[in-house]
């Protein structure tokens, strides 16, 4: 918690201080160290980035200053949903974003924002189960190998705490969408998950590969770009979508309708797009990006890191996760539920 | 002329209180009385809705539970704490100094860092269940991470100086003719401390349980660190509506009842050393 106030403090302190063209959020680390002198040696534009720990984070800001302040955001895409019907996002130009032919045709057509309108996939993936093959008598295949595990496992299990995540581990394991509203199938999905919480160690949304790595688990709850950081220490460690299904999660660039210069927002998403700027993702973080020419260049990741191999066509099959509207209040104590009881 | 030169030395404390402490305060407690619109953000009409929902059973009972383990915490820190700051007491003048600086000097590195090194210690292949199975005294590693226990232990561990501290400038305020008295007229060491010595220090204890308690009620990183998340506090509640489920106005609301627990324990506290006094 104090690396969000420190990062807090420095983001704050590097709005106020050098004039930049645009300021560009985004996680730490999500993007190369020096992406803004590469981008203004490559276009001239003098960017400056800032960084936000967590979706919640900037969305609290941008609410709060209705925007004022930031140009691009890296968001998830229910964010970029929740901002855009906030109406704080401009219209993606397509013609300033020539590199947007690199994409694969699924990526111009996501069910949440067909055509790219308000946002532009940055990086995409699965949720599904990060496993050592050498510690289970037997690889899962289901979301129930995960909610009610086999007595070897007991204890050596964590689930992501993040609400959408762990609601969607129930909600697909009884084979409904990972954006149902319908109170009483919420509830059914919550009795499994209360019922799944004895049989775990720990909930764990951003450590889980080290106890992977080190044995205190066996399996988890995870998300396909960060099980690679696990199968980076230990070969041993797979990955695997459940047969049930997983959802689609997308990061996205949008660009603020606040903006001053967004034609130089704009310049510095289609220089995301650049293929060899993608690779960079590809390579350093193990994130799958919907950049066809920049995943084909480096297919070989695929050798080490299977799941970075996934098809686009399997890939685009799961549901996007989306803003449950008015259904927020309702996930939030459904969460809450579980996660006291 | 004397009062006004002080009360202009008062003058930056006040304006930083009133601008950091009272002021945002303000804030939320004016928040909690608005909504969260669809998308996020705060919808201005004005309702009470947010203080129904704390009563509704899902967050009350996150809020029983809170002050359950934050009650366990104080009273665990005060029955260790006491008998150290006796000891300390006790010690000869020249090492209660350093005694007391061994209290403090936890302090001197990260809250995290010292959560994160219980962590190591707690594990089942930790230190401490490494040690029990060498020594033979277990079989199989004992589960204390991720269990109240663990969430138990870090509290207490984290807040344990304050509670030394407090007692300890309890017990070198009491006049030691009271104990001397006590025991020539009859009264043996249990009586004494019970009668005497006790009632005597009831101020410092009460300060360093109001500190544990309070301190331990809005904590939300132990019990996710220690506890693994499966121990929702009111604090990790809090924590959750600004950041995950984005309705200030609740998260505000929360805030609020909290901060009225903690106002209600230290005006108890401070009756009860006047009272003594």
């Amino acid at each position: 918690m104090k690396k969000i106030f420190y990062v807090l403090l420095f983001s704050t302190i590097s709005i106020f201080s050098a004039k930049s063209d645009i300021v560009v959020s985004n996680w730490d680390g999500y993007s190369a160290p020096d992406i803004m002198e590469t981008f203004q040696a490559a276009t001239g534009v003098k960017g400056e980035m800032s960084f936000h720990a967590t979706n919640e984070e900037i969305m609290g800001k941008v609410t709060a200053s209705k925007g004022e302040g930031y140009d691009v955001l890296f968001v998830s895409s229910p964010f970029a949903e929740a901002l855009n019907e906030m109406g704080l996002l401009a219209d993606i130009d397509h013609s300033k974003i020539p590199n947007i032919e690199n994409f694969y045709p699924e990526a111009m057509n996501l069910d949440f924002d067909p055509g790219n309108k308000f946002q532009v996939p940055y990086a995409w993936g699965t949720t599904g189960l990060c496993y050592r093959s050498d510690l289970v008598s037997k690889a899962p295949d289901s979301w129930d190998d995960l909610l009610s595990p086999d007595d070897s496992l007991k204890g050596k299990i964590t689930m992501l705490s993040t609400d959408r995540w762990l609601l969607s581990a129930g909600l697909l394991s009884l084979g409904y969408s990972v954006n149902e509203t319908n109170e009483s199938k919420l509830n059914e999905a919550k009795a499994k998950l209360i019922a799944a919480k004895k049989d775990l160690l720990a909930y764990d949304d951003t450590t889980f590969y080290s106890k992977l790595v080190s044995g205190e688990a066996v399996m988890t709850h995870a998300w396909d770009g960060w099980c690679n950081y696990a199968i980076w220490e230990n070969p041993d460690v797979k990955y695997v979508i459940p047969k049930e299904g997983s959802d689609l999660w997308i990061d996205t660039m949008v660009i603020m309708k606040s903006s001053s210069n967004i034609d130089e927002a704009h310049a510095f998403i289609n220089y995301i797009l650049d293929a060899d700027v993608a690779a960079w993702t590809i390579n350093n973080i193990l994130y799958k990006v919907p950049n066809e020419k920049a995943m084909t260049a480096t297919a070989e990741i695929a050798d080490s890191f299977p799941n970075m191999g996934m098809s686009v066509s399997e890939l685009s099959s799961y549901e996007t996760l989306k803003d449950v509207g008015s259904a927020a209040k309702l996930y939030a104590k459904t969460v809450s539920d579980i996660l006291s009881d | 002329m004397n009062t006004i030169k002080n009360n202009i030395l008062i003058l930056p404390g006040v304006a930083w209180i009133t601008i950091f402490l009272f002021i945002p305060c303000l804030v939320i407690i004016s928040y909690s009385f608005f909504e969260r619109g669809v998308y996020g953000g705060i919808e201005y009409n004005f309702n009470f809705d947010n203080y129904n929902r704390v009563i509704e059973f899902t967050y009350f009972k996150i809020l029983v539970n809170s002050a359950k383990i934050a009650f366990l915490s104080a009273l665990i820190a005060i029955v260790i704490g006491y008998p150290a700051a006796y000891f300390i007491h006790l010690s000869p003048k020249k090492y209660q100094l350093i005694l007391l600086f061994l209290v403090m000097l936890p302090f001197w590195s990260n809250y995290l860092i010292r959560t994160y090194a219980w962590m190591v210690l707690l594990n089942n292949q930790g230190i401490i269940n490494n040690t029990l199975l060498w020594i033979g005294l277990i079989d199989e590693p004992v589960k204390i991470l991720y269990t109240q226990s663990a969430v138990i232990i870090g509290l207490v561990y984290n807040y344990l100086p304050f509670v030394v501290l407090s007692i300890f400038s309890s017990i070198s305020k009491m006049d030691h003719n009271l104990i001397e008295a006590s025991k020539d007229l009859g009264g043996n060491s249990v009586n004494t401390f019970f009668k005497i010595t006790l009632p005597l220090t009831l101020p410092g204890v009460a300060a360093g349980f109001v500190f544990v308690f309070v301190l331990s009620i809005g904590n939300f990183i132990t019990p996710d660190l220690l506890g693994g998340g499966k121990f929702l506090m009111i604090g990790n509640l809090i924590y959750d509506q600004y950041l995950s489920a984005r309705d200030w106005p609740f998260g505000s609301s929360l805030s609020f009842v909290l901060i009225s627990i903690m106002l209600l324990l230290l005006f108890v506290q401070a009756v009860l050393i006047r009272k003594n006094s």
